[in-house]
């Protein structure tokens, strides 16, 4: 298992005729979607559209009934063995995590541990890399979203704001492929959005491949390479933020789009 | 005329009576609370993040024990395990009985101290790529453990307290020491009031312990 094999002429990331239902209840009725190496591709939709889950699907925090996830040409999840389809062993599961990195709307900082020994504790453990080494790097990457001075706080002690730029600190600096956002703003006052949004399209002009979901739709117009509209588990149309937004084609977008402020 | 000996000429011969029953009581109940401790964080994993097969074994042994008297627990051990070709001390009976009550508690406050821990604290461990003892161990626990310190002084000065039934059976522990003591000098009260005393000495001591881990581990 190789995380980092560099292969340009395949996508970074396939997902081919994806369903997911929570008992009879389907939230993914085949879902079809590439992302290229670099790109920015996100996910709006009104809410129970399945843009969530699509993206909690890719780093397996849910799992999946059909369909296969391929991410740097590895099958996500689960394989086929002797014509069944079978659950990837938990140490493949975790390493195919480790290729992603994830922002979550509510943060998910642990609580128990300082700024600093929240990013570190992937890099030692999961990447198992010697402290001073850890440490090094995840200052440098606190450095990046501006937090250096507050390594040893706490997260009770941050701001919402300040927390998420940890979080992404955390998960960017075990060096992902693909970087999830969900909705990372969504759990914040108005005032610190700006903050969190600026690290995030600091990272999207240096390169970082990226599936976000969000509602901030001026951001995922400046940031975005493709928007993808999601209405019940199903992709109603796709396209470049400007022809998309500027002319939208389904009824169902032109009317998503009426309700939404820019 | 007759002068009867004082309560400190008393204490001081029946010293070594209660260093022995103060003893047992100690090593009965610490025996107990890190038995009890250990099967008990093993019964919460299991109840919290077990399949059903694994699940209902602890479930009906936790919830049996729970609703059954401490003291019909201790009797049981005493009685069943030599009925049951397993001959063991009086002492070793009363321990593995105040072991089996400790582990129940213990594992209903593991699974609610688990189960309170927000359910994006173990996505967040799975999204860094841990594996699911991973985050157990640098997540999941060292959280559960600031939930679980004050109820488990709880249950360790319960552990104590319930010792005192194994004079029961026969162990000198504390409590029957003194009774024994009391026999050959009939100093009623002053011997029951210095019994516990050091009852809530240890107790205390137990605590104080607690509350200095809490300190320690208590979140900014």
């Amino acid at each position: 298992m190789t995380p980092n094999v560099t292969d340009t002429s395949q996508p970074l990331l396939s997902i081919e005729g994806l369903h997911k239902a929570y008992g009879t209840t389907e939230v993914l009725k085949g879902v079809d979607l590439t992302l290229q190496r670099g790109n920015v591709l996100t996910l709006i939709g009104s809410s129970g559209s399945g843009k969530t889950t699509l993206l909690r699907c890719v780093n397996l925090l849910e799992d999946f009934q059909q369909g296969r996830i391929v991410l740097e040409g590895q099958s996500i999840g689960y394989h086929e063995q002797a014509g069944r389809r079978v659950r990837h062993p938990e140490k493949v599961v975790a390493a195919h995590r480790g290729m992603t990195g994830m922002a979550f709307q509510q943060f998910n900082l642990f609580p128990h541990l300082s700024a600093l020994e929240n990013v570190t504790l992937g890099l030692r453990k999961v990447k198992k890399l010697p402290r001073d080494q850890a440490v090094a790097l995840a200052e440098t990457w606190l450095d990046r979203v501006g937090l250096l001075a507050r390594k040893h706080h706490c997260p009770g002690q941050l701001s919402g704001g300040q927390q998420q730029r940890v979080a992404i600190a955390r998960a960017i600096a075990m060096s992902p492929s693909l970087m999830l956002f969900d909705e990372p703003t969504s759990a914040l006052d108005p005032e610190l959005v700006g903050e969190v949004l600026a690290v995030i399209k600091g990272l999207a002009e240096e390169g970082m491949s990226m599936l976000l979901v969000t509602h901030e739709m001026r951001f995922a117009y400046d940031v975005s390479d493709q928007i993808v509209f999601m209405n019940q588990g199903r992709i109603e149309e796709k396209g470049a933020p400007k022809e998309l937004f500027d002319h939208p084609a389904s009824t169902r977008l032109k009317d998503f789009l009426k309700n939404i402020r820019f | 005329m007759y002068q009867p000996p004082s309560w400190f000429h008393e204490l001081w011969a029946a010293r070594s009576a209660f260093s022995a029953g103060l003893l047992t009581t100690v090593q009965c109940s610490a025996l107990a609370i890190l038995c009890g401790t250990v099967l008990g964080v093993c019964a919460g994993l299991v109840l919290t993040y077990g399949r059903w097969w694994g699940r209902w074994p602890f479930r009906i042994y936790v919830d049996l024990v729970r609703g059954t008297p401490v003291f019909v627990l201790v009797l049981a051990c005493f009685y069943m395990a030599p009925a049951l070709g397993w001959p063991i001390t009086a002492f070793a009976a009363g321990s593995l009985g105040l072991s089996l009550f400790c582990a129940s508690h213990v594992a209903e406050i593991v699974r609610g101290a688990l189960q309170a821990i927000p359910r994006g604290q173990l996505e967040a461990g799975k999204a860094i790529g841990l594996t699911f003892r991973q985050s157990l161990a640098y997540v999941l626990l060292p959280q559960a453990l600031r939930q679980v310190l004050p109820t488990w002084v709880n249950a360790a000065t319960e552990i104590v307290k319930a010792s005192t039934l194994l004079s029961v059976i026969g162990v000198a522990e504390l409590l029957l020491s003194t009774q024994q003591v009391i026999a050959r000098n009939f100093m009623t009260l002053q011997f029951y009031l210095f019994a516990g005393v050091l009852f809530f000495l240890i107790n205390y001591a137990i605590a104080l312990l607690g509350r200095a881990i809490e300190k320690r581990v208590a979140l900014l």
